[in-house]
């Protein structure tokens, strides 16, 4: 047998090194990466921190000051928690377009990701409600019925009975639940943002926001039926009397007017 | 088809002349009496194929009718009450009410259709005058009718029979006493009820939600609770009666923020409980914004400040809500210190 080193002129050679220096970069990885992690979790909670931070200083140190202390554009975020931040970014309210009334919901411009870093740097500020997990707000184990008794006690005031929502004082309203994310309505119940007040654990269980999440889910859901046809914007008996005065009466006007109309004629006059 | 199938009347030459009434004109009446237009025929009177057009619309409209109640009978038949369908613009719907309704809605204007194209197109259009009469009865009868009113009341003797004529008024005057007097089930008079709750001293405040009596710090700032007077259960007889008024709305509020000195006495570190019940109708209010504490009822927009002893600062509730005031027992549950000081809801009484 020939000696390897015989070889090393041989036109196959160069990439006979190259795999196997790429296997053993790729075994050595392989071997310490797992171990790394396992052993550097909170390395990582700090970088999303500070990667955070640095998204945090773009987008709402402006408003709400460098460290999170508020100004008298912004309130304070130190307590808010991370469920605040993941409801406010992930349904576009945050960053504000302009002082209002109220801030609207819009498109979401970050990613996920990113507003779980700023999420993880609010939190670092100050302890407060934690992103509920899907097991907290998912439909398993969720009691409707149980669910629209309590939505009719704590929300249906401003929401509407079926979540449509509706107008508040000065041009603020409470914004309809339609297509709402089961996410961002647990975090909204659990934190009151704007000027809807907060429903903490203590006197609203996490079970009983599950139920009204299903209740919500069950009238207001891609799939759930309307009974009576059409529901025009289902908030009640106004928007229905105004259907029937204007529309029906309206048909039922033009239908008389039919009848008594001339007739055509064998002649034209 | 010729002009024999035509009856004479209807021939053109016939229907250009005005008809009914025609005056002439002289003193009394400066303008003559023009009579009605001339009649006009439609095609239906002269063309026997456009009128076999019209009877045979109108019977398609009635077998439309027919087919659509069949329909009507075969769907409530055969269509599951549960079934849903998607129909376009209206979405998720019950399929056997949308059937039900389609084809009986069908029915229904089918025949009402076909009776109006049937009016409209075959049954005679000549305009018929009929002239007005005088209301008035003729003289002759008129004096019957007097004559025969004063025979009968001459003949009843009730001018010379006194006792008969008085008791008949006495009776005719008492029998609507009956109905006043029914009147009476309206009910009991609400005496004292309408001015006191459920609420008394050492009452604890017991959590809607949760039916848990409530500690102060389950109550976070800017949070809304809404409780019940302890003992009062659901399925209770009079439940509803009790809640209408004993229901209570606890928010805190820093006490820094809380205006009013009467309010911050009565609260408990912040956390203050108002009557849920609006001062001008009694509609349940709790559109609650925790920003600036004020409250919005949703039936005619009055609004309470929460934060200045709930005083009204818009709308046309006539006064604050009620305050009550609340402590905490020895065991760490926070209670009532009394019932509210002023009957809650509307301001039915005198306030002075």
């Amino acid at each position: 047998m020939k000696k390897l080193s015989a070889r090393r002129r041989h036109p196959l050679a160069a990439l006979v090194v190259l795999l196997l220096a790429l296997a053993c970069t790729g075994g050595l990885y392989a071997a310490f990466a797992p171990a790394d992690k396992a052993q550097a979790d909170e390395t990582a909670q700090s970088l999303a921190i500070d990667e955070g931070k640095k998204l945090y200083s773009v987008g709402c140190a402006s408003c709400h000051g460098t460290d999170g202390q508020g100004t008298t554009d912004g309130p304070s975020l130190v307590g808010v928690g991370a469920a605040a931040v993941d409801f406010q970014v992930g349904t576009g309210r945050m960053p504000a377009q302009q002082p209002g009334a109220q801030v609207p919901r819009k498109k979401n411009i970050y990613s996920q990701a990113e507003i779980d870093q700023l999420a993880a740097y609010v939190a670092s500020l100050g302890a407060g409600p934690t992103v509920p997990t899907k097991e907290q707000y998912g439909p398993e184990g969720a009691d409707v019925a149980k669910g629209g008794d309590l939505f009719r006690t704590n929300c249906a005031q401003c929401h509407n009975f079926t979540g449509k929502g509706g107008a508040l004082t000065h041009g603020k309203y409470a914004p309809t639940l339609e297509g709402v994310d089961p996410k961002h309505i647990y975090e909204a119940m659990e934190t009151g943002p704007q000027n809807m007040p907060s429903f903490p654990d203590g006197t609203l269980s996490a079970q009983n926001k599950k139920d009204i999440i299903a209740y919500l889910n069950a009238v207001n859901g891609e799939e759930s039926e309307s009974r009576g046809g059409l529901e025009l914007g289902g908030i009640g008996p106004v928007a229905e009397g105004l259907f029937g005065w204007i529309f029906g009466l309206g048909t039922l006007i033009a239908i008389a007017v039919w009848v008594a109309a001339r007739t055509a004629k064998a002649k034209k006059s | 088809m010729s002009s024999q199938d035509i009856p004479e009347e209807n021939l053109p030459a016939a229907q250009d002349t005005a008809h009914g009434a025609v005056g002439v004109a002289d003193e009394k009446h400066p303008f003559a009496d023009p009579g009605l237009p001339p009649h006009e025929h439609r095609i239906q009177d002269v063309d026997e194929r456009a009128a076999k057009r019209s009877e045979r619309s109108v019977a398609l409209m009635f077998t439309v009718s027919m087919l659509a109640t069949i329909g009507f009978i075969a769907s409530f038949v055969a269509i599951p009450h549960d079934k849903s369908v998607y129909i376009f613009p209206i979405g998720h719907i019950n399929a056997l009410n949308f059937a039900l309704g389609l084809t009986l809605g069908l029915a229904l204007f089918c025949i009402g259709a076909g009776a109006v194209h049937w009016a409209r197109t075959l049954m005679s259009d000549v305009e018929v005058a009929d002239d007005r009469h005088p209301i008035e009865a003729s003289e002759e009868v008129r004096a019957k009718v007097h004559a025969d009113f004063k025979q009968g009341a001459k003949e009843s003797v009730i001018g010379r029979r006194k006792l008969i004529r008085n008791t008949m008024f006495g009776a005719l005057t008492l029998v609507p006493l009956s109905g006043v007097v029914l009147l009476r089930d309206l009910g009991p008079l609400p005496e004292e009820k309408l001015r006191h709750t459920l609420w008394s001293k050492g009452k604890l405040l017991v959590n809607m939600n949760t039916n848990e009596p409530l500690r102060p710090s389950d109550v976070a700032v800017g949070s809304l609770t809404f409780a019940k007077p302890e003992g009062l259960e659901q399925h209770d007889h009079g439940f509803q009666n009790e809640i209408a008024k004993a229901a209570l709305m606890i928010v805190r509020i820093q006490p820094d923020n809380i205006k009013d000195k009467r309010e911050l006495e009565w609260s408990h570190e912040g956390i203050v409980a108002f009557s849920k019940i609006c001062t001008h109708v009694g509609c349940p209010i709790s559109l609650y914004e925790q920003q600036t504490h004020h409250v919005l009822c949703p039936c005619h927009q009055s609004t309470f400040d929460l934060s200045d002893g709930a005083r009204v600062i818009f709308g046309p509730a006539g006064h604050a809500l009620p305050q009550l005031r609340i402590g905490v027992n020895d065991e760490g549950y926070l209670e009532a210190l009394g019932d509210f000081e002023e009957p809650v809801g509307p301001a039915f009484w005198e306030r002075g």
